[in-house]
């Protein structure tokens, strides 16, 4: 079982905040905040996998398929019922998992990171060129989800209240998976991946299962992506796509679930001011804030933030870094 | 008959372009063990240099054949610039550093190259055509082919044998083979592994420049071309072994065979037939075709 104690209190501050504040806002706050939900929760199954040491350049690659398989959904079926549709992209993501899987729980590192670029790259390729299916560079009007025959738009209480209940599931879902052996095993991988094996672990199905949760991730993700922005194309699974997943995990901090949220959020509000007053240099600035946490912040925001805590309250608890 | 003709012209045509494009990061994988994300970045830039310049020639009116000039001093310019500050300023303060952390620094180099160069170039392709026009055509078993084609071939054969004599046949080639043998040794019996760590990281951002600005009269430059760049010259040097230069030259041959048969037989699956190759190549062979199996250190 969970031990609600060891919950960081900023963390239950900030869920607090989460829920009780948004009323309060405007709309295009709580539309912004939204968009953080689904980020939140992407960049979870990149930092999963970071925790183990394998960095992956190809996430986008789940999320575009939760979020085309909304797309068929409503353009065959007429279906936009999230009750439907959040299992049907978390199925949909840990196939493709569980496919690309078989060949990535073999690799690491260098190769890990740009076999997942070029599965990705080869989904973007398809959702490019089958446009008689997939709409092309067009992509796919998907429209307003219903919740239980209710319907909720993108920018509303509802939805965003259901994205957040749905970040709160995600949440529990990566504690307990840390808090397996197969979580105690991917971080000690981190470490030293050979003495593992000499301890009679099957690194491979460790990767393997760690994979499987990322990219369950990404699908959900990419499903509620679809219904906020309310239109896919084929752009959700260009690389660009996974260097903004990498670059909010490094943002946050990889090391626990507050990093990613505070990336997360951080995140869609930098992109949201930098889309106004710098529409092209949005990649430099991710660029050179990427830079600058490698070279100076190695622990991202989070990282920061505990330190102050720290030193606040007089006392050093310790990174949860990995 | 006709269609092979075409096919083995096409190949050795892309096979050229893809040796270029992805022999500079073949060096620097292997003497500094980082793989250079930002590589097709430097690949762009040498591109929109040399286009720049040469468009500049063709503007004030000289002689176009300067335009070759151009294309060469772009490239020296980017080359020579960016690879000596990546190296020192950069890429230096991570050596010892987790694997994931190097591919992140050099990914946000890329993203920053990426974006200046919109900047700077602004969206509209830039293109150049003279110095692809200017050399004409030649026939040969009926299809006819331009001159260019056949010069850029020669370019990539002659850079890769310079660069295999190198490494190979001089003093410095030896230098950076013990480098590569064990750093830390290497530096113990005195070798300035720091100096040949910015001469192979210049060389490998000099390849990539003179790729890109010698292929750009081929292709009009576009932004965002970096990354695609970089992936395709991985799957390249992953098939044929990282850290290798003849590893290169065979896995730009069999992806250029690959793509040129998909181009003509099945025009869908182009994209595709590149990573399949890759990933076939790396089930079968993890290390690459001419790679050498790496010793697992505990």
């Amino acid at each position: 079982m969970m031990n609600w104690r060891a919950l960081p209190r900023a963390g239950v501050a900030a869920a607090a905040l989460l829920i009780v504040v948004p009323p309060f806002l405007p709309g295009w706050i709580l539309f912004v905040l939204t968009k953080a939900m689904f980020m939140f929760i992407a960049v979870m199954g990149v930092s999963v996998l970071l925790r183990g040491g394998l960095l992956t350049f190809g996430h986008a690659l789940y999320y575009a398929t939760g979020a085309y398989a909304v797309g068929f959904c409503v353009k065959w079926l007429g279906v936009r019922e999230l009750i439907f549709l959040i299992p049907l992209g978390a199925l949909a993501g840990f196939i493709m998992a569980a496919l690309v899987g078989v060949v990535m729980a073999r690799y690491r590192e260098v190769f890990f990171a740009m076999l997942n670029l070029a599965f990705s790259m080869m989904l973007f390729g398809a959702l490019l060129k089958l446009y008689w299916v997939t709409g092309g560079t067009d992509g796919l009007a998907i429209g307003t989800a219903t919740l239980a025959g209710i319907r909720l738009t993108g920018d509303s209480f509802g939805y965003y209240y259901f994205s957040l209940a749905m970040v709160g599931i995600v949440t529990l879902v990566v504690y307990r998976f840390m808090a397996s052996p197969a979580g105690y095993f991917l971080r000690a991988m981190y470490d030293n991946e050979i003495r593992i094996e000499y301890s009679g672990v099957a690194v491979r199905q460790v990767v393997y299962r760690t994979y499987l949760l990322a990219g369950t991730l990404g699908g959900v993700a990419g499903v509620l992506a679809a219904f906020t922005i309310g239109h896919i194309v084929p752009e959700d699974a260009f690389w660009i796509q996974s260097g903004e997943f990498v670059f909010v995990a490094l943002l946050g901090g990889f090391g626990g679930v507050p990093g990613p949220m505070l990336g997360a959020l951080v995140f869609e509000f930098l992109q949201t001011y930098a889309s106004k007053y710098f529409p092209l240099a949005w990649q430099m600035m991710m660029g050179i804030i990427m830079l600058l946490i490698i070279l100076f912040q190695p622990g991202g925001l989070w990282a920061i933030y505990q330190r102050i805590e720290a030193r606040l309250t007089g006392k050093d608890r310790g990174g949860d870094h990995h | 008959m006709n269609l092979l003709t075409i096919i083995f012209f096409d190949a050795i045509n892309y096979a050229a372009t893809l040796f270029l494009l992805s022999v500079g990061l073949t060096v620097v994988f292997g003497v500094m063990r980082i793989l250079n994300v930002s590589h097709g970045g430097i690949y762009a830039l040498g591109a929109y240099m040399g286009t720049w310049l040469a468009l500049w020639v063709l503007e004030v009116d000289l002689p176009p054949v300067l335009t070759y000039l151009m294309l060469l001093l772009g490239a020296l310019i980017v080359g020579f610039l960016l690879g000596p500050i990546i190296e020192r300023l950069l890429l230096r303060r991570i050596y010892g550093s987790d694997m994931h952390i190097q591919l992140l620094l050099t990914f946000s180099i890329l993203l920053i190259l990426d974006d200046g160069m919109k900047l700077i170039w602004g969206m509209e392709p830039l293109f150049i055509s003279e110095p692809y026009s200017m050399l004409g055509r030649f026939k040969v078993g009926g299809i006819i082919y331009p001159w260019y084609d056949f010069v850029l071939v020669g370019v990539a054969v002659v850079f890769g044998a310079a660069l295999v004599w190198m490494v190979r046949a001089t003093r410095f080639g030896k230098l950076v083979i013990a480098v590569i043998a064990d750093r830390e040794v290497s530096q113990a019996i005195g070798i300035n592994v720091n100096l040949i760590f910015t001469v192979a990281f210049t060389v490998g951002a000099l390849a990539a420049a003179l790729g890109g600005a010698f292929v750009a009269p081929k292709i009009a430059v576009v932004p965002q071309f970096a990354l695609e760049v970089v992936v395709l010259a991985f799957a390249v040097i992953a098939i044929g072994g990282m850290g290798s230069i003849e590893g290169a030259a065979i896995g730009a041959i069999v992806v250029s065979f690959a793509r040129a048969l998909a181009i003509h037989l099945a025009p869908e699956v182009e994209l595709m037939a590149v990573y399949l190759i890759m990933i076939l190549v790396l089930v079968v062979r993890p290390q690459g075709l001419f790679g050498e199996v790496e010793l697992r250190r505990i």
